[in-house]
């Protein structure tokens, strides 16, 4: 970890109201080597929007500011759109939430990782079949033939969210940012798909940004931290130590989670009057 | 007393066949859990007991009446559902006060003005939601409309399909916390289908695990606290569970 692989400095998100302005990113501020990293938060608390700004992919009439945000040496403020699309997919890749709205419902699943892997670089048809093939398979895809010419809908949700990895993951990105990518999925399969990504960020060395509201998934698959609310990051911490988490929106956020030897009649709920006035 | 009672219920959705021979039985003011993976059949269940899923086979019945397979009026006065997505089980065009009207309409049952009020208070909706949209809320404010939304016609039997699911913990906390609440307060039987089991150890008596359609072990919760689930199946989500539990 001797070279960061991105710098972010004093990132702000803005977005006009027709009550002036707001900020949903206040000033975050964060380095990432190959490692990883989670973000949690609730919804709102700009943990999205942080992800989603280090791609550039906040839209008008959103702006995105920083006194740094660098990717292994280049400068991201400064890059056209067309410099941006060399980066997004190719060194920096995202899985989204939900495969039932991300995948294309009219291309099947063979053509639409193939296409990610094209857009980037040049193979021969032979080759680029192959690696879509080997790429179905370590994402646990027990018969890839079969599963390459089938659309998205054919696909359990599960299915659904590895061969969005799986397109993630064959440019060979550098850095992946994952935005709650097992949310839609149950419990079992949740599992199986961190323990996917997990497996190949390991593998490559890449570095994972892992956002999601769920403490306890967060907390097993990373290495450190950030505590997002209301645009700000409240407390950075190991995975291990979240439990002694000191500020009392991570404390509020770690007990109203049920346990499964759950014997509170009541869980805590977050007072929001201890931090709002800060 | 049985609340809910059904008896080999066989659930199909066109010629494929979705639940094979469920048998439960919930006693009165029982919260009862239905577990298990996508695609076992839980929340069928809730959907042929709600009258969403008519081809059925053997027999659902409430408090000794069984229910018949079409729109049965007296069913749905003593079993309500509460949905899994606030976002998208209200109607985006009914203000909070139509959506929670409605049913007292349907069923004829007059002094709305008071009803909505009073049921409005009970989730905890400050009076001034009532002429609100569904897009001027938050989820947990909308999951509360969903829940008055069913308490409304004060029924005995509530069915929750993985009520909390779509929210963040922190509000999942709050619907928790009130629909234990509920439950006390009306003397409510839960049926809940979750896949989140902490949830189920907070909120639930008795627990029932489905898999491929069948129901493979029905336990205690306290079973579930000890770890001391019988089936490999049970165990198995049980272990899932526990290794996010950090």
């Amino acid at each position: 970890m001797s070279t960061p692989l991105l710098e972010i400095e004093n990132l702000r998100v803005t977005f006009p109201t027709p009550r002036g302005e707001i900020d949903v990113v206040r000033g975050v501020s964060f380095t990432l080597g190959r490692e990883r990293l989670g973000i949690v938060g609730e919804s709102g608390s700009g943990k999205s929007m942080t992800g989603r700004s280090i791609l550039k992919l906040i839209r008008a009439p959103g702006r995105v500011s920083a006194d740094r945000l660098s990717f292994d040496g280049i400068d991201l403020r400064n890059r056209s759109e067309r410099q941006m699309r060399a980066i997004r997919g190719a060194r920096i890749s995202m899985v989204m939430q939900d495969p039932k709205f991300s995948l294309n419902p009219v291309m099947t699943i063979g053509e639409q990782i193939a296409e990610a892997l094209l857009t980037h670089k040049r193979l021969s048809r032979r080759e680029v079949g192959q690696r879509v093939l080997a790429m179905l398979e370590s994402v646990r895809i027990a018969d890839p033939e079969r599963v390459a010419n089938l659309y998205p809908h054919e696909v359990s949700g599960g299915m659904g969210q590895r061969v969005m990895i799986a397109m993630m993951l064959i440019p060979e990105p550098d850095l992946l940012i994952a935005d709650e990518p097992t949310s839609a999925l149950d419990v079992s399969v949740q599992a199986q798909v961190l323990d996917i990504i997990d497996e190949l960020v390991k593998r490559k060395g890449m570095g994972l940004i892992f956002i999601s509201h769920d403490l306890n998934l967060v907390s097993s698959y990373c290495d450190r931290i950030l505590v997002m609310n209301t645009g700000q990051v409240v407390e950075e911490c190991r995975a291990g130590e979240l439990q002694n988490a000191t500020h009392p929106y991570t404390r509020g956020l770690v007990a109203s989670i049920p346990r499964l030897n759950e014997t509170r009649d009541e869980l805590p709920v977050l007072d929001r009057s201890a931090w709002a006035s800060k | 007393m049985t609340a809910l009672s059904l008896k080999n219920l066989d659930i199909s959705y066109g010629e494929t066949r979705i639940t094979h021979s469920v048998s439960l039985d919930i006693a009165e003011g029982e919260s009862f859990a239905l577990v298990g993976e996508s695609g076992s059949g839980k929340s069928t269940v809730l959907k042929a007991i709600a009258g969403l899923a008519p081809d059925w086979t053997g027999s659902i019945t409430a408090f000794g009446k069984p229910r018949s397979h079409g729109i049965d009026g007296h069913f749905a006065r003593a079993c309500q559902m509460v949905f899994q997505d606030p976002y998208g089980s209200l109607h985006p065009r009914k203000t909070i006060d139509a959506t929670l009207s409605e049913p007292l309409s349907i069923h004829g049952i007059g002094n709305q003005n008071a009803r909505v009020e009073a049921v409005m208070a009970s989730v905890g909706l400050d009076r001034k939601f009532r002429f609100r949209f569904p897009h001027q809320l938050s989820g947990g404010q909308r999951q509360r409309v969903a829940i008055a939304r069913a308490l409304v016609l004060e029924p005995k039997i509530l069915l929750l399909d993985e009520p909390t699911s779509a929210l963040d913990v922190s509000v999942q906390a709050e619907i928790l916390n009130l629909l234990k609440r509920l439950r006390r307060e009306q003397n409510l039987t839960f049926l809940m289908v979750t896949h989140n089991l902490p949830v189920v150890s907070f909120l639930c008596d008795r627990l029932a695990v489905m898999r491929q359609g069948r129901i493979v072990e029905i336990a205690d919760v306290a079973q579930l606290k000890q770890g001391a689930l019988r089936e490999p199946y049970s165990r198995e989500l049980m272990q899932i569970s526990a290794t996010h539990a950090a």
